[in-house]
């Protein structure tokens, strides 16, 4: 079977002011296929799936779509030729209905009046092709994230799309809805859509797609059938070299290392009573589905959520959280799980951000910024998180995801905590930066920082962690302890997670 | 390596039009200057410029503050009605303590003093309304500026206030070295609070309210607080600014003010600060009061009809706006 291409990009390439985006690239996506582009951050693969959908030009190069050569000047050429996009972000508008929000541009009117019933036929014949379940009036912002990007799946077929590129689809969902979406994604194949699928989760890509494209630095280093690839070449391909060390050296916890944390008896909103002990330099895995109560505890922890009962201590003296600043006081520090939201200042300086949360450290009388001490402290910690560049004026929002992650690690290294909560640490960051994180936080366990290593990816708890808790339904359901040399056993941990016997064929992402 | 080849994109992007967009105002009053200079005369005189700085301090004063109350995410559009309230309070105990023989020599001083306080108390009042009882900023200020106006209303009944002790113009009317209080008041107020805002704990603390709150908390910081006490220095700014008219008139009246909450929040934005909140200078409005005052100033020199000059600032405004979407589109 040889299927003819829908789409064809040849000797595209691309440069933004200093940088090469797009080199060359020569690519075919074939119709009916899923099409997955991986690369680390900065490769050019949302670039590529720019220039497909109209958003960016190519300075040099054809883009054909069915054989004929197209010029677009915008996403709404591209989608004349049924060409559409989903991306990392819901893009939807919260309030209104599904119905509308599927038809979006597609309404049926007459004399301008929206026909309900026709917009209702209609919709009905788009939920039949593809199977889902949705309530047409149901308001888009109740929704799940699975399901909103059911919306926006429709919304795409609505719009009689032939193909649809999607950017990091899955990058927001939780495991069980990003199994969800995958099943979506193979029903719209069925349908006779084409998918490119762009994405940092190899497992999904090799689960998912018939053909995958490795891109790095603006160049396209192959494009292979999926099934002759592996997780270990794809990412050998990313790099350009091979990753045998992707975590730091496993430096024993020491066994007689003084518990520096401890909770007695805690009872808090959708947590079951539990007791939790931390020691000095030791890294504490806390792993469990998203839902089963993680980030809610570790929030407790934090102060910043309130606790009904139970006591907490740091090096033994009975602490009270109230609040974020109580716990900073008490040298319970928490890196949070969501960078834009949660984390940064995007629109302040990197010294700013860095600062924030310590500036009773800094300032002298009357609130006064010493910034000799300011100054000289940002130089240390920027040297010693290696964030490029290593300007202190830099607004965060001119850096790159790896390097906004490092100031937010950062940020909470300007002192050294006694307990560091650490929330997905490597979310959303390319390789590289993983690896640095990995070191960031293995230093400091070094350093004698407890640490609680929050991650839904159970190899980077293997990789890390002396010790693993397991979280589901609020409770602390299981523990485990890695031996002297040995590793944590993550078929375990899942089984745990999952309370099951079939945690094997889950398909957790790693 | 790939993160080195981006920043180095990112900076070189800071081409010249990003440098117009960050940088506008400076050029604007300059060539403002320029122009007027060469079209008029009397306008490069000293006592010219001490004139517009003396005719912007009202705007200048609230201006200042409300540059502070955007950066850390908030509106303030009562400024107006606290105005009114401050420069009628001020102007009452004037004149009734002043009748009254023992109190005459302190009549003045207390005037001036309840004036400014009561315009930072019901600017914390704004504060508590949109923070403790979490109402939307323009909502709050908009039904508490209109709360504002008529107690000065009821407790003025309508009346003019009139002062008759004339010590109470010293305020406004004393110079020092030939130049009004009024323009080392607001000039002052303004490097104060530039000094807080880049040099302090509270002014990080601002910036971090209005860039990302929920971010802020997590560091540990109470924006709730912050964000409150930005109100109150928007009470202060026009409380000052309420009894400087009052004083300098020697009069107050339930009605003045309107406008000044939507003039200063205009001159905020011709400065370049942006009304997306967490980023902008307090120089910048202090250039954007100017901007406004040397085009009133330009008109009335050059005799130009003064039914031009509202559409022409209309338009500054606009062109402000505009820029500063442009500017966030590009980040």
């Amino acid at each position: 079977m040889t299927p003819s291409p829908l789409v064809e990009v040849r000797n595209v390439s691309l440069s933004f002011v200093a940088v090469q985006a797009l080199q060359d690239i020569n690519l075919s996506i074939n119709q009916g296929g899923i099409h997955a582009l991986v690369g680390e951050n900065g490769a050019g693969k949302s670039t590529l799936g720019k220039v497909i959908s109209g958003i960016e030009r190519p300075d040099t190069g054809q883009l054909l779509i069915n054989g004929e050569e197209r010029h677009y000047t915008h996403p709404r050429d591209a989608l004349r030729d049924g060409i559409t996009t989903i991306t990392q972000e819901i893009a939807l508008l919260n309030n209104q209905s599904v119905l509308y929000n599927v038809l979006l541009g597609q309404e049926i009117c007459r004399a301008g009046v929206l026909q309900r019933r026709q917009m209702l036929a209609e919709f009905e014949r788009l939920v039949e092709m593809t199977g889902f379940e949705l309530d047409p009036d149901e308001t888009v912002g109740r929704l799940h994230m699975a399901d909103q990007r059911k919306v926006e799946v429709l919304q795409a077929i609505a719009r009689d799309s032939r193909l649809i590129i999607m950017d990091e689809p899955t990058a927001m969902l939780a495991d069980d809805e990003t199994r969800v979406f995958l099943e979506i994604v193979r029903s719209l194949q069925r349908s006779g859509h084409t998918i490119i699928y762009i994405s940092h989760f190899l497992e999904e890509v090799l689960a998912l797609a018939d053909v995958v494209t490795v891109m790095r630095n603006g160049f396209i280093v192959r494009t292979a059938p999926t099934a002759e690839e592996t997780t270990h070449s794809l990412v050998e391909a990313m790099l350009g070299r091979s990753m045998l060390e992707m975590y730091p050296a496993r430096r024993p916890a020491k066994a007689d290392a003084a518990v520096v944390f401890e909770v007695r008896g805690l009872q808090a909103p959708g947590l079951g009573q539990m007791d939790l002990q931390l020691r000095a330099g030791e890294i504490t895995g806390l792993a469990g589905l998203v839902g089963s109560g993680r980030s809610r505890l570790a929030w407790t922890l934090f102060g910043a959520l309130e606790k009904e009962a139970g006591e907490i201590l740091v090096r033994g003296e009975a602490v009270q959280l109230h609040s974020t600043m109580d716990a900073i006081r008490a040298g319970v520090f928490m890196l949070p799980e969501s960078r834009k939201e949660q984390g940064l200042l995007l629109k302040q300086s990197i010294r700013n951000n860095l600062s924030l949360p310590h500036m009773s450290r800094i300032v002298g009388r009357g609130g006064i910024i010493s910034q000799a001490r300011e100054k000289a402290r940002i130089g240390q910690l920027l040297g010693m998180l290696n964030v490029v560049p290593p300007e202190p004026r830099l607004s965060v929002n001119r850096l790159s995801g790896g390097n906004q992650q490092k100031v937010l690690f950062g940020k909470w290294l300007f002192h050294q905590p006694t307990v560091f909560i650490v929330d997905e640490p490597t979310r959303g960051v390319d390789i590289g930066a993983k690896r640095a994180i990995y070191e960031l936080v293995a230093e400091l366990a070094d350093q004698g920082v407890a640490i609680l290593l929050i991650s839904s990816e159970i190899e980077e708890i293997v990789g890390l962690a002396h010790r693993a808790l397991v979280m589901r339904l609020g409770n602390i359901v299981a523990s485990f302890e890695a031996e002297d040399d040995g590793q944590l056993d993550e078929k375990e941990i899942m089984r745990a997670a999952f309370g099951t016997q079939e945690a094997e064929a889950g398909g957790v992402r790693t | 390596m790939t993160q080195t080849v981006s920043a180095g994109r990112e900076r070189s992007a800071r081409s010249i039009s990003a440098f117009l967009l960050d940088y506008g105002i400076i050029i604007a009053v300059f060539l403002l200057y320029i122009v007027l200079s060469w079209q008029s005369e009397a306008f490069f005189s000293i006592r010219n410029q001490l004139n517009i700085l003396d005719q912007a301090h009202q705007i200048g004063l609230i201006a200042v503050a409300a540059t502070v109350v955007i950066i850390a995410g908030g509106f303030d559009l009562s400024t107006g009605a606290i105005f009114a309230m401050s420069s009628v309070v001020a102007a009452m105990i004037a004149r009734d303590l002043g009748a009254q023989e023992q109190y005459a020599s302190v009549a003045p001083w207390l005037g001036w003093a309840v004036g400014i306080a009561v315009g930072c108390l019901l600017g914390l009042l704004n504060g508590v309304l949109v923070t403790f009882f979490r109402i939307n900023t323009f909502v709050a200020t908009l039904s508490s500026g209109i709360v504002f106006r008529g107690f000065a209303l009821l407790i003025t009944q309508a009346e003019q206030v009139r002062v008759t002790d004339r010590a109470f113009r010293e305020l406004a009317r004393g110079e020092i070295l030939d130049a009004r209080h009024t323009v080392y008041i607001w000039l002052g107020f303004a490097l104060v609070l530039s000094f807080v805002l880049f040099r302090t704990r509270f002014g990080r603390y601002i910036f971090a309210a209005g860039d990302n709150p929920e971010a802020a908390r997590l560091s540990g910081i109470n924006v709730n607080l912050v964000r409150t006490i930005t109100f109150g220095i928007s009470g202060l700014a026009a409380g000052i600014a309420g009894v400087l008219s009052a004083s300098k008139f020697l009069k107050a009246q339930n009605d003045a003010g309107q406008g000044l909450e939507l003039i200063s929040i205009a001159a905020v934005v011709i400065g370049g600060t942006s009304i997306m909140g967490g980023e902008g200078a307090v120089w910048r409005t202090v250039l954007g009061v100017m901007l406004l005052r040397l085009i009133e100033n330009g008109f009335n020199l050059m005799n130009v009809e003064p039914f031009y000059r509202d559409i022409f600032q209309g338009l500054i405004i606009l062109l402000a706006v505009a820029l500063d979407a442009l500017r966030h589109r590009r980040s």
